[in-house]
């Protein structure tokens, strides 16, 4: 189990750091960042002066090496608009993704494990079909274009939602009275954007629970169990569910990150004050460190749950910890 | 007697192919596979097509201009609405933007970008991911490892936020987009293509190539390749759909392909205001055009997996 752990955490090590190298030679290889922060016409003597503030006249090695130093530091660098940290900044945003992204997680569970529980149980009836249509239109229906009918209908037509915002509650690190008033505030706010971020994970919920459902169901132990004349729903419920959780709760994992991390164009439509509308807010202000702070940051929380989920797995499984 | 069973024999292999072609097409998905022929036939002939112009305002009728302005003569009349609805007209049938341009012929100009875009970057990113997949999978090794520990890394970042952070640097521009398709996607075919390369290198075909001193080139291109394309074929028409969405999403945030040009995302986020004046038609329509374009794609591509798939299939 040691080695596994060792191994599997130094490939993590050596995929950050990759992660990392890739996004320091990207970005330089595509563009000139202080070009595209002074394209309208700046003089040349500024571009120099940028050009100095981020290390950007030294030789390539050297950048790349202060790079790295920052970034094992914690130090993701400085907004250009904000001038504050990065970090400070992205830690501020992240309470309020996070309630939308649970909020979302919470939908996308609730919506998806059941109805492609059912869609396993009865394969290639009308329940099956419907189950297959929701999964279907979710995956394919952009999340601004959903967030946008759910706006059309709720907040102008019926009026019963509002559109924007997400209304008084904050967040506040530093008052504990507001550490569990803010998730249960205002949840109008949240509905809309709530379900159009959710209705893609559930479809991708229901795809998952039903093949991962139909396999077990298919294996040998299932098929002996009811032979011994084992009540149906026993096997189903106690058997079945049980042992098609591991490749569900892995997706489920892997989907909340991504939720908080990249419900862009949701937090636009709705103007939802989270980690993606900062990074909306950075691309349009071409506020680039930014950027690359909150890509990186994601990439990092991704790692780390990789990590996680690949040792859960070999916690439970002792043919994955033996077999490396 | 060779001239006797030689025609039976090709009989049969008629029937044979005939059969396993038929076979093949059980259940073929008619409905998405029309849609798609028809929005590839509107992209193509969008010029032949379109009643007006995509960049110019329609020029609107002495009617119209009076019903508006009370005027003879108007430059252009704005948002007007579809044919379903009073003072609307026939000549503009889905009616006008916020710019007095008609959204019926900005529509069909969209579904060229969106097709150029969508088919080019996934098109681009497969052949460099499968090039690379294959090398990973069949030299092994170094390769593998350097190839594959690569491949990982760019796969752990989501792809919106990938196109995000490559948008930021590249800026606008259709073939920005493209670029950044291309360089978000092949690591999704390198994984793929990979394992199943792994599978093939085992199998007697390529071991007896290998024993009789085949070139390692001639393996990967005679025996190699042509056994993993159904494989790409199937990550192709399932990435076509994701491509699809990214570019409307990187369009809707203004990062896309730039304005005044008829993408479908940004013809979206150019009428965010028209909607709280309960025009609503103005983002449904090409909200429902790239709906239809990712829904079909995406049906065709479970279609093909089913079908190409072995271990699928009977499910």
């Amino acid at each position: 189990m040691r080695t596994f752990l060792l191994t599997r955490a130094f490939y993590s090590v050596i995929t950050l750091w990759l992660l990392v190298s890739i996004v320091f030679g990207l970005v330089r290889l595509t563009g000139d960042p202080v070009k595209m922060k002074a394209e309208a016409g700046a003089d040349e003597a500024y571009m120099q002066q940028l050009r100095q503030d981020w290390g950007l006249d030294q030789p390539v090695y050297r950048q790349y090496t202060n790079f790295l130093g920052n970034l094992v530091r914690g130090d993701f660098g400085h907004s250009f608009t904000k001038s504050l940290a990065v970090r400070t900044i992205y830690f501020d945003r992240l309470p309020n993704s996070l309630k939308l992204g649970l909020a979302a997680f919470a939908i996308s569970m609730l919506l998806g494990v059941p109805l492609g529980m059912l869609s396993a149980l009865k394969p290639n009836t009308w329940l099956d079909s419907l189950g297959k249509m929701f999964a279907l239109l979710g995956l394919s229906m952009p999340g601004f274009f959903i967030g946008l009918v759910l706006v059309i209908i709720f907040g102008v037509e019926l009026g019963w939602l509002p559109v924007l915002g997400k209304g008084r509650s904050a967040f506040v690190w530093g008052e504990p009275s507001t550490w569990v008033t803010f998730w249960f505030q205002d949840w109008q706010y949240l509905a809309m954007p709530a379900f159009a971020l959710g209705w893609y994970f559930s479809g991708a919920m229901l795809r998952i629970t039903r093949s991962s459902m139909l396999e077990v169901i298919g294996s040998d132990f299932i098929k002996l169990m009811r032979l011994k004349g084992i009540p149906e729903w026993v096997v189903m419920a106690k058997h079945a569910l049980k042992n098609s959780l591991i490749p569900i709760l892995t997706l489920a994992g892997l989907n909340l990150l991504v939720m908080i991390n990249v419900a862009v164009v949701i937090e636009v439509v709705f103007n939802w004050p989270g980690v993606g509308q900062l990074l909306y807010d950075a691309l349009v202000n071409r506020d680039f460190p930014m950027v690359q702070g909150v890509v990186l940051m994601s990439g990092l929380l991704i790692v780390v749950l990789n990590f996680v989920i690949d040792v859960l797995y070999a916690y439970t499984d002792p043919r994955i910890r033996l077999s490396r | 007697m060779a001239t006797v069973t030689a025609p039976r024999q090709s009989k049969d292999r008629v029937a044979r192919v005939a059969r396993r072609s038929l076979w093949l097409m059980r259940e073929l998905p008619v409905i998405p596979l029309l849609v798609l022929a028809m929005l590839t036939f509107v992209a193509i002939f969008a010029p032949v097509l379109a009643p007006h112009s995509k960049l110019d305002p329609v020029k609107p009728t002495q009617a119209q201009c009076m019903a508006r302005y009370e005027m003879a003569n108007c430059p252009y009349v704005d948002n007007l609405p579809p044919f379903w609805l009073p003072q609307s007209s026939f000549s503009v049938p889905l009616g006008t933007d916020y710019l007095g341009r008609d959204i019926l012929s900005r529509l069909m100009y969209g579904a060229r970008i969106s097709l150029v875009v969508a088919l080019i970057g996934t098109l681009a990113a497969g052949v460099i991911g499968t090039w690379l997949g294959v090398l990973a999978g069949y030299l092994g090794g170094w390769w593998d490892q350097i190839i594959m520990r690569i491949t990982d890394a760019w796969l752990t970042l989501p792809s919106l936020v990938f196109a995000i952070l490559l948008s930021s640097v590249r800026g606008p521009g259709l073939w920005n987009v493209v670029l950044i398709l291309t360089l978000v996607f092949w690591s999704r075919y390198a994984r793929i293509v990979r394992g199943g390369v792994l599978g093939l290198r085992e199998q007697d075909f390529v071991k007896l190539a290998e024993i009789n001193g085949v070139k390692k080139r001639r393996i990967i291109w005679r025996h190699i390749i042509p056994n993993v394309m159904n494989t790409v074929m199937v990550v192709f028409s399932l990435q076509i759909g994701v491509a699809v969405i990214i570019e409307a999403s990187l369009s809707f945030l203004g990062v896309g392909v730039p304005p005044p040009e008829p993408s479908w995302g940004l013809m979206m986020a150019q009428e965010r205001e028209s909607l709280m004046e309960g025009r609503w038609w103005l983002a449904v329509f090409p909200g429902v055009c790239i709906t239809l374009l990712v829904l079909s794609a995406n049906m065709l591509g479970d279609w093909l997996r089913v079908r190409l798939d072995p271990q699928l299939r009977n499910r």
